[in-house]
């Protein structure tokens, strides 16, 4: 089956049928997408399906076919990083960092339905993200950052 | 996980047709938010999935005043809904404050309404209570804080689902679709209680589809939906109510009172409702409703602290119908 990725087309096979992080993962090699608890409740995972942020870990590969993926390794252009990942570094939002991909994605999810949220917003998008470190006041901080910084467009 | 087939059918037809008789054998796959989570667990092992995403509608009809809302549809359009917001304004309180942005971006109409419980005996391989066609419940000598105080018994597992409460408040009826055809279910006699059906918490046989919430026009209704939770998000409600009321001058002509998180099943309370008609609306009579609401409670060894949360949250949903600031 084919499964765009990241702008790309790329065609994996899905004979078994298997969840969309470990086509990610082991077919693919984007192996910014983290698996956490694997059973839906940390969000480590997450990726955007169609602009909205989804547990790969929950969602079959073969219910994506169609639609538009973007993982953590997609938010970089030319060369750049993405405002969010900007943002994550210059507040030193992480500490082991194996939640962070997720945080940005669903960051990124967030900013693109709501350009400007307010730090309540902020906290309601980003429900779905554990950090075991207890990183969220930079997290935080690095969401508004962000979303202040001139630079972003939804 | 054990290995499935998934099936990817083109309509409702072929998606029924999909189906099977026999209990957990082949299933239909919604946002998988709750069955694929079941499924890593070991806890049900269908051997066939049904996609159901594409074979169900997904939007939102009006319907003689009402609205018919297709089963696929998901839980974050659900909430963002302005129609459904503007007629069913609990319906989409309920939505919001279900799961996260994730579950949300996937989980389904359909999905939420029959997900199987959150009791924690339920969701671990080693218990083979009555919900896995076991024999015996193990919460009553167990731990049992967050179980049923109204109804319960034989299994005293509480319904899981949000969106259940404010749809049977406001009088929905489930289309279902089976081999024989289609046939339409009020909310109130769809969810059954464990002594009429101990393994399964309402009358969707394996081979049928909830296929569409059916909405009547909600009338002239004041609407209050409130919810308690150890955590602020992700995580299920201690217990919450939806309240309808529909007022004459200043007294109460008509109120719906209906309990999640509280029995096997969405409860209406008609003690709740008794105790608010012909009175208007205040901190002591929302007090007095909230008292009758749980005059019926059984609690267990640990949960009777819901009783009490569970008549903050009527309270709280009567004034918020009444406009009233509440916590």
């Amino acid at each position: 089956m084919d499964l765009a990725i990241n702008g790309k087309k790329h065609t994996v096979a899905n004979d078994a049928p298997q969840m969309l992080l470990w086509v990610l993962r082991e077919q693919l090699s984007l192996t910014g997408t983290k698996y956490g608890c694997g059973e839906g409740q940390c969000g480590a995972c997450t990726v955007l399906v169609d602009g909205a942020p989804v547990r790969s870990c929950l969602t079959p590969a073969s219910a994506c076919a169609g639609k538009q993926i973007t993982t953590i390794e997609g938010l970089e252009q030319n060369g750049k990083l993405h405002p969010l990942q900007e943002a994550f570094l210059a507040c030193d939002a992480m500490q082991c960092g194996y939640c962070t991909a997720g945080m940005i994605i669903s960051a990124a999810g967030l900013l693109h339905k709501k350009p400007t949220p307010s730090h309540e917003e902020i906290l309601a998008g980003m429900q779905g993200n554990v950090c075991r470190c207890g990183t969220y006041p930079l997290i935080l901080d690095a969401i508004a950052k962000a979303a202040k910084g001139a630079g972003h467009a939804a | 996980m054990k290995a499935f087939a998934y099936i990817n059918p083109a309509n409702e037809k072929e998606a029924v047709a999909a189906l099977s008789p026999q209990v957990e054998q082949s299933m239909p796959l919604g946002g998988g938010q709750d069955l694929l989570a079941r499924m890593k667990d070991y806890v049900t092992q269908p051997e066939r999935l049904v996609n159901v995403k594409t074979a169900l509608e997904s939007t939102v009809t009006p319907v003689g005043g009402g609205l018919r809302i297709g089963a696929a549809m998901k839980m974050a359009d659900v909430a963002e809904h302005p129609e459904i917001l503007r007629m069913y304004p609990a319906i989409s309180a309920a939505a919001i404050e279900v799961g996260t942005p994730q579950i949300r971006n996937q989980a389904t109409v359909g999905g939420n309404l029959n997900q199987r419980p959150r009791c924690w005996y339920y969701r671990n391989e080693e218990f083979v209570c009555f919900k896995k066609g076991g024999d015996r419940c193990f919460s009553p000598q167990g731990e049992n804080q967050f179980h049923a105080i109204l109804g319960a018994g034989p299994s005293f597992i509480v319904h899981p689902s949000s969106l259940a409460v404010p749809m049977l408040a406001y009088g929905a009826t489930f289309r279902l679709a089976g081999p024989k055809g289609e046939r339409l279910v009020p909310a109130a006699n769809y969810f059954t209680l464990p002594r009429q059906s101990l393994r399964m918490e309402n009358v969707l046989a394996p081979d049928e589809l909830l296929t569409h919430v059916i909405l009547p026009a909600p009338g002239n209704v004041k609407s209050g939906h409130y919810e308690v939770r150890y955590k602020a998000s992700h995580d299920w409600p201690i217990a919450f109510a939806t309240v309808l009321i529909a007022m004459n001058g200043s007294v109460v002509k008509e109120a719906k009172v209906v309990m999640g998180a509280v029995a096997p099943v969405p409860w209406r309370s008609a003690e709740a409702e008794q105790a608010l008609v012909g009175k208007s609306i205040t901190e002591a009579t929302a007090a007095a409703a909230a008292e009758a609401a749980m005059k019926n409670a059984r609690p267990l060894s640990q949960n009777g602290y819901k009783v009490d949360v569970a008549k903050t949250a009527v309270k709280r949903a009567i004034l918020r119908a009444a406009g009233i600031q509440t916590a």
